[in-house]
């Protein structure tokens, strides 16, 4: 392991963790939207959460300002890292937790494997938590003999039915009542007839769940937000399971993204209000909990907060990209993405799904490792405005496509796409040589003259005509008629003078201006 | 582990560069509310909320507290079944009731032999209906609000404030925090949300006036 | 008003009559329109598939072709939304800033018709006429990059005979998302799919919308639709029912 750092960015090693798919993009989601089922099931919940959302958010009323305010939050945040890890760092151990670093996944599990160990338990309850399914924490433990036990209920349909998860917030999104209680009646002892009912699916997991929290001696952790002036950490959720894991053990690991840290409590009062209403759609979720390093007689009296890099300082060092890290994990975008709408999670590879995972993963593993997910994507722009903390995901992926492109134009061998590209550049960078190409287009009137439209065309335009035709060129271009239409008659005077013009709206998907 | 430390930190201040810039953060969003803590409107807000999130809610005054808690315990605890307190819990709030008093020795298992718990709260928020917990002695640690089925909370009008600023700063983050939002729920099948998981299924809010 | 035409590449190889309209409708509101027969293509294509710094000399050609008049327009929300947001970017991150100062001003003097007509022009009549079902596809850049918001609406309303039907889901994408049509062509079609699903349900016989390219996609699907079951909905741009008479 070096522990000199030379200055490249360090992405996420290969090998461990959850960051990367087995095939690119377009494959797997051919084989997702093939499943009239998971289509189903995720129009269903997507439409369902959105209209959720959009009431929350509507009642309101400084709702942009909160999201401004967010986004200041965590740029601020990002500039201050160091300073703010460290104080973090400090008011834990005066609180009596101990603070670990991880320079990526394997130190990761590695440190928590210790822990455990030293703890002298061979199993720990989980709270879902993203940082830990990146890492692939439960494999490495498992790999160690130790058992985790996922208690999140969509954790756990995931964790039982031998799947991936597809969702930030809801990994088993892509599962309905009825496969979810198919997986139930198969892993679940005792269970019996179990019928779908969400309520019924509900209580089988409380009282499958139940002894092991009783009788847990470690839990694991993420975070959600960790306060650096007083070494706070904050953690999220809904059914009760988080309270249970960060209450009732002796031991408590938190595993945790370096970029998670927040300046001030203060700063709590703008996360608190966008995540729920960004997330589940609630005015607050069920249970938020709050702790400090550890307080006697009150929940765990052994606290060990992890922070983890694993490719996030990368991720800082590209200054159009880095807002990724602004992330707080409501999936949002995720709703209103109208691909992730149609491909589910799963075919992005990664852990981090849906229009955020497109931006974070390739940079997370560098753009190569990634490279299909930057295109993942029609730009619509609904990621940004369903953003709480505002990151511009279509700017950003406009930028990382670029950055993919231009790391491949180091290869000697320019891709077909790169020389067409460059081709068409060099047609239409003069108004000559576009007219050129312009009549050259024209001989696809050939093609559509038959039924005045076309109807196939050879790779790469297949991919259009596979479902779409395109229409016959037109016997003259727009320049054509202009030529050679008569003289325009002299324009009457203006029924009144026109109005200055009005400056643009601020830039909503503009590249910072540096 | 001070290895990884400093190398992690490298990182940072390598990818950020000699001279971060660190933005002015805008807070023109609401830092606090426009009516009093404790307002009639702000108690009928929190009714709403806290309704709309399934939990019971039963308006008292000083007076009849102790008698409206009697009530809501006979009608919502099991029979037989055993109640928990903390050990600060006000004189005269359970008279003649048999409850246990929490001396911080039983375990997780001792706990899941009560079918319920009685406490204060430290704030409410009316705006989201939310109750704020904080380990005061009329509150207890975490364990007794949580392993019972059914908790009642007892929230004095003068601890309703209108909005999550308003929430936090009556809040010390250093002592061990729970915000709760109505009995414990989950939105994971189907995105339908169901109340009552693992935390209380039974959140029932006695709200003094 | 003295007007510049951008026609974009798209309008002016495949749907000049687009441009046709413009100029018909800019000039029956009495303005003077020009051409500037030296543009090509604003690049965005270039831009959004990562090809940056082949698009530079685009920008610098666009700027060169526009930087002297004092309000250009195009059909397309799109080609304006690149212009003006994306244009100035691309030239810094070329590390040309004095042509990423003079971009911003030319987008800033750029924009989309439905902008020009209801807050530079100030009118939402135009008097047109169209007896035909519409229903309107407000396109993405339209509506999250230019935030037009119901400005289109708002012109097709005040034509006459005109009978516009709301079009369920309207914000969502139809799929096009310029080479994502290519590189994504599945999930892309699964789009469209539910897109015209919508259209259909309108019973409407055109689809409008702002873009030529997001018609094309969709016309696309329409064709290939009529092919199999007979006539359905045809794509006809907001210029062309704007200067309809």
């Amino acid at each position: 392991m070096t522990s000199t750092f030379l200055g490249m960015p360090v992405y996420a090693p290969r090998g461990v963790g959850a960051l990367r798919g087995d095939e690119p993009f377009p494959d797997a989601a051919r084989t997702a939207l093939g499943n009239g089922q998971l289509r189903r099931n995720l129009g269903h919940a997507t439409r369902t959460i959105r209209g959720k959302r959009a009431a929350v958010v509507g009642e309101v009323p400084d709702w942009e300002e909160l999201r401004l305010a967010g986004e200041a939050v965590k740029a601020a945040t990002m500039a201050r890292l160091p300073e703010l890890l460290t104080q973090l760092e400090e008011q834990v151990t005066a609180r009596g937790g101990t603070v670990h670093w991880a320079r990526d996944a394997t130190e990761a599990n590695a440190i928590v494997l210790g822990l455990v160990r030293a703890a002298g338990a061979d199993e720990v309850v989980k709270v879902k938590s993203m940082a830990t399914q990146e890492i692939g924490l439960n494999e490495a433990l498992a790999e160690g003999g130790v058992t985790a036990w996922e208690t999140d209920l969509a954790e756990l349909i995931v964790q039982l039915g031998d799947d991936k998860p597809s969702h930030i917030l809801v990994p088993a999104i892509h599962r309905n009542r009825t496969e979810i209680r198919d997986i139930f009646r198969r892993t679940m002892p005792g269970v019996g007839d179990l019928s779908d009912e969400p309520r019924d699916l509900a209580m089988a997991a409380r009282a499958y769940l139940r002894e092991k929290f009783l009788t847990a001696r470690v839990a694991v952790s993420g975070a959600n937000f960790a306060v650096a002036e007083s070494g706070t950490l904050a953690v999220v959720e809904s059914e009760g399971n988080g309270r249970m894991c960060l209450t009732l053990p002796q031991t408590l690991i938190t595993v945790m993204g370096i970029e998670k840290v927040v300046p001030a409590w203060t700063d709590l009062e703008v996360f608190l209000q966008l995540l729920p209403r960004s997330s589940t759609g609630e005015r607050m979720n069920p249970y938020t909990s709050l702790w400090t390093g550890v307080t006697p007689g009150d929940g765990p009296q052994d606290f060990h907060l992890v922070l983890l890099d694993n490719g996030r300082t990368a991720v800082l060092s590209d200054e159009r990209g880095r807002s990724a890290l602004h992330c707080i994990r409501c999936s949002a975008c995720l709703n209103v993405c109208p691909v992730y709408e149609r491909t589910g999670g799963h075919a992005y590879g990664s852990v981090y799904p849906g229009p955020i995972g497109a931006v974070l993963s390739p940079q997370l593993t560098g753009v190569e490792d990634n490279a299909s997910l930057p295109y993942a994507s029609s730009l619509c722009g609904a990621c940004f405005d369903a953003c709480p903390v505002r990151i511009d995901i279509p700017a950003m992926l406009v930028h990382l496509r670029a950055r993919h492109v231009e790391e491949r134009a180091a290869r000697p061998v320019p891709s077909a796409e790169a020389v067409a590209m460059a081709a068409m550049a060099w047609v239409m960078a003069k108004p000559a040589r576009f007219r050129g190409g312009e009549r050259l287009m024209r001989l696809g009137r050939l093609l559509g003259r038959r039924a005045d439209r076309i109807t196939a065309l050879p790779p790469p335009l297949s991919a259009w005509t596979a479902s779409r035709d395109l229409p016959r060129p037109p016997g003259q271009t727009f320049r054509e008629w202009w030529r050679t239409r008569p003289e325009a008659p002299k324009p009457p005077a203006p029924p009144k003078p026109p109005a200055p013009p009005k400056p643009p709206a601020p830039p909503v998907s503009a590249e910072e201006d540096r | 582990m001070s290895d990884a430390r400093d190398a992690v930190l490298a990182r940072i201040r390598s990818a950020l560069g000699p001279d971060p810039v660190v933005p002015e953060v805008p807070r023109d969003y609401r830092r606090a509310g426009t009516v009093p803590a404790g307002s009639p409107e702000l108690l009928e807000l929190l009714v709403d909320r806290l309704v709309d999130y399934k939990a019971t809610v039963i308006t008292t005054t000083a007076e009849g507290l102790a008698g409206d808690l009697r009530t809501a315990l006979d009608a919502g605890m099991p029979a037989g079944g055993r109640l928990i307190a903390p050990p600060g819990l006000p004189d005269g709030w359970l008279p003649g009731a048999d409850v246990t008093v929490d001396d911080g020795t039983l375990g997780p298992r001792d706990l899941d032999s009560f079918a319920g718990v009685v406490t204060a709260c430290a704030a409410a928020c009316a705006e989201t209906g939310t109750i704020a917990l904080d380990g005061g002695p009329d509150q207890g640690r975490r364990a007794i609000t949580l392993v019972p089925d059914r908790h009642f909370c007892v929230v004095r009008a003068d601890q309703v404030v209108q909005s999550v600023p308003d929430l936090l700063v009556r809040l010390t983050p250093t002592r061990p925090l729970t915000l709760i939002s109505g009995p414990s729920a989950t939105s994971d099948i189907e995105l339908n949300r169901v109340e009552g998981v693992h935390g209380p299924r039974t959140l029932v809010v006695l709200l003094v006036r | 008003m003295r007007v510049a035409l951008f026609v974009t590449c798209l309008a002016d190889a495949m749907f000049p009559q687009v441009g046709r309209a413009t100029v018909e409708l800019l000039e029956r509101l009495g303005h003077e329109v020009v051409f500037p027969e030296a543009q090509t293509c604003c690049g965005q294509m270039h831009i959004n598939t990562g090809y940056q710094r082949e698009a530079v000399k685009l920008v610098e050609h666009q700027v060169d072709t526009f930087a002297g008049f004092e309000a250009i327009v195009a059909p397309s929300g799109s080609c304006v939304g690149s212009i003006r947001h994306q244009h100035a970017a691309v030239a810094r991150r070329a590390g040309r800033v004095a042509l990423s100062h003079r971009a911003e001003e030319v987008g800033a003097r750029t924009y989309e018709l439905s902008e020009f007509l209801v807050d530079v022009l100030g009118v939402t009549d135009v008097g047109a006429h169209y007896p035909h079902r519409v229903t309107y596809h407000p396109t993405c850049h339209s509506l999250r990059m230019l935030r037009v918001a119901d400005r289109p609406l708002r012109l097709l309303r005040a034509v006459k005979g005109i009978d516009l039907v709301e079009l369920p889901g309207a914000d969502q994408c139809c799929g096009f998302g310029g080479t994502f049509a290519l590189k994504n062509a599945d999930t892309s079609a699964a789009m469209l799919s539910d897109k015209l699903r919508n259209v259909l349900s309108t019973g409407a016989d055109v689809v409008s919308a702002g873009d030529s390219s997001c018609l094309m996609h969709m016309g696309g699907g329409l064709s290939r639709l009529t092919a199999d079951a007979g006539a359905v909905a045809r794509p006809v741009h907001l210029a062309e029912i704007l200067a309809a008479t």
